[in-house]
């Protein structure tokens, strides 16, 4: 039974126009949010575009940033020590294999090895559960800013000029003096070198994150990796541009590369949401195990290539802190990701061709 | 033809309870590929069980309506529209089961852990491959415009039959009394 068509009222203006603004408001909601009628919010896509403008440019295939670098497999090897504080399996005692890989910052694959004083070292751990850690850590002990907003705008402070191919000094020089929390990075960039060899490097998770132990009580760290191999080796022959891989390729072949993985626990009141802040010395520290570095493959064909390291990927036992650096990186290597599968994947609209390989 | 002139209740409770879920996965997941601030982790971590969620009832949905009779449409309702309404239907079903598995084959060919939270992890679905991860990747994104343009047509449509033509197909899905 059904009201019969004589019964229905005119159709009034009002109604109409309610079902308009119902749709209309519910697409405009969903635009907004969606960033389509918000252009001024900083998306993913904007800063990986700012990244790949500071870098010349896309180049198809290559992660946005971070793109010159080698793959490597390994191990890590725990005695247990640090299965006291979390309860990923991962710490007790036994071995996590693992893909890695070096690289240098930037977003031109070309770039040469002495551009940079920072050399960079990503880790996946496949635990035997199929739960994973990833970690992207960095040579240098801190974060020049704390916020995304900061970062992009370090990022369009240092767009080459195109006419000295440099950035502009004054713009640099502009961009720290209003930032002063990037006091402590710019006191280490002075007496920062580009090092000759990924192999005598230490590795900063940079980022804290928490600890959670089987109790269900959770610690704040920042976790380091300290090479066992002190001696940087010879200074590359000067003009030599890529230097870094050869050297590895020369240490690996006489045996294997070890670090040890350094947790390093807040006290009451460090900074746990500030990449920018150095914790003091003579926190507490506890020796989790060994990173193993045992081989060595080109970034093109190894099993790095297709790896996102995205620094919230994290197993039981180990979480994000609230760094907004965090949420950010996730979100942007995501976006980084995405641009270098669909050239990989030939979608419609990306570059059709992978570069050549170095 | 005397068809019920109502969903059974079960269903009524479904779709509302859906519809809130999709809507809200809807907007969760345009907001967390748009934004680098925390929001983004929280985002992500509500998205995917919450997509299992829908996908499951979904699943419950479906076998519910093949086995139970929708109210017909208004006999006087013009052809092409009933052939929109029952298109759109099909689309939205279709829509809210494959979305769900597209997400999970997609973080499988990324090589990424599908990890529902609270110690729930599912299983990968697909090997490890970046250029399928790529496309399910976008077919995620463009299929889900699709879902959300088919909600504004579902969303108008169905106020008009209530608001203009008042007759009785939005209140079958309401309930509530006939005037």
């Amino acid at each position: 039974m059904r009201d019969t068509p004589s019964k229905r009222p005119p159709h009034p203006i009002g109604r109409w126009a309610l079902i308009l603004a119902a749709v209309a408001g519910s697409a405009a909601a969903f635009g907004y949010v969606g960033g389509w009628l918000a252009p001024g919010r900083l998306s993913p896509a904007k800063m990986i575009d700012t990244l790949q403008a500071n870098s010349g440019g896309a180049h198809p295939g290559y992660r946005r940033n971070h793109a010159k670098g080698i793959c490597v497999a390994g191990y890590f090897e725990s005695d247990g020590a640090l299965a006291p504080y979390s309860s990923s399996p991962m710490f007790g005692p036994g071995r996590t294999p693992f893909v890695g890989r070096f690289a240098i910052p930037g977003g031109n694959p070309y770039a040469p090895d002495s551009s940079v004083p920072i050399r960079s070292f990503a880790l996946r751990f496949d635990l035997a559960d199929g739960e994973q850690w990833r970690t992207g850590m960095n040579a240098m002990p801190v974060f020049p800013v704390s916020t995304p907003e900061a970062f992009y705008e370090q990022q369009v402070a240092s767009r080459p000029d195109p006419t000295t191919g440099k950035p502009d000094p004054e713009r640099m020089k502009a961009f720290f003096a209003s930032h002063p929390e990037t006091t402590a990075f710019l006191a280490w960039v002075k007496t920062a070198k580009p090092s000759p060899s990924f192999a005598t490097e230490t590795y900063n998770s940079i980022n804290a994150f928490y600890l959670r132990d089987a109790a269900g009580d959770r610690r704040a760290v920042r976790w380091k990796v300290v090479p066992d191999a002190a001696s940087p080796g010879a200074a590359p022959p000067t003009g030599e541009k890529n230097y870094l891989d050869a050297d590895l390729d020369s240490r690996l072949a006489t045996g294997p590369l070890r670090w040890h993985m350094i947790m390093t626990f807040a006290a009451d009141g460090d900074p746990v949401d500030d990449a920018a802040s150095v914790w003091p010395d003579g926190r507490k520290e506890v020796d989790a195990g060994t990173v193993v570095v045992a081989s060595v493959t080109p970034q093109d064909s190894g099993a790095c290539r297709d790896v996102n390291y995205d620094p919230t990927v994290l197993p039981r036992g180990i979480e994000v802190s609230n760094d907004p650096l965090l949420a950010a990186r996730s979100a942007a290597y995501a976006d980084s990701y995405l641009r270098r599968t669909s050239e990989e994947g030939h979608l419609p609209g990306t570059a059709s061709k992978k570069e050549a390989s170095r | 033809m005397n068809g019920p002139t109502m969903f059974h209740p079960f269903a009524r409770v479904l779709h509302w309870l859906m519809a809130i879920m999709i809507l809200a996965m809807l907007f969760i997941g345009a907001g967390m590929v748009s934004t680098l601030s925390e929001k983004h982790t929280w985002l992500v971590n509500i998205h995917k069980p919450l997509g299992m969620a829908v996908f499951v009832l979904a699943l419950i949905r479906l076998g519910f309506r093949l086995t139970h009779r929708a109210p017909p449409l208004p006999s006087d309702l013009p052809a092409w529209q009933k052939l929109a309404a029952h298109a759109s239907h099909w689309m939205l079903y279709a829509l809210m089961l494959a979305m769900p598995l597209i997400g999970w084959g997609m973080l499988s060919a990324g090589g990424y852990p599908v990890v529902l939270g609270g110690g729930v992890r599912l299983p990968s679905i697909l090997p490890a491959d970046p250029a399928l991860f790529a496309w399910l990747r976008e077919s995620h994104r463009y299929l889900a415009w699709l879902f959300f343009l088919t909600f504004l047509a579902h969303m108008g449509a169905a106020l008009m039959h209530g608001l203009i033509r008042q007759d009785g197909v939005l209140r079958s899905m309401t309930g509530g009394r006939r005037r």
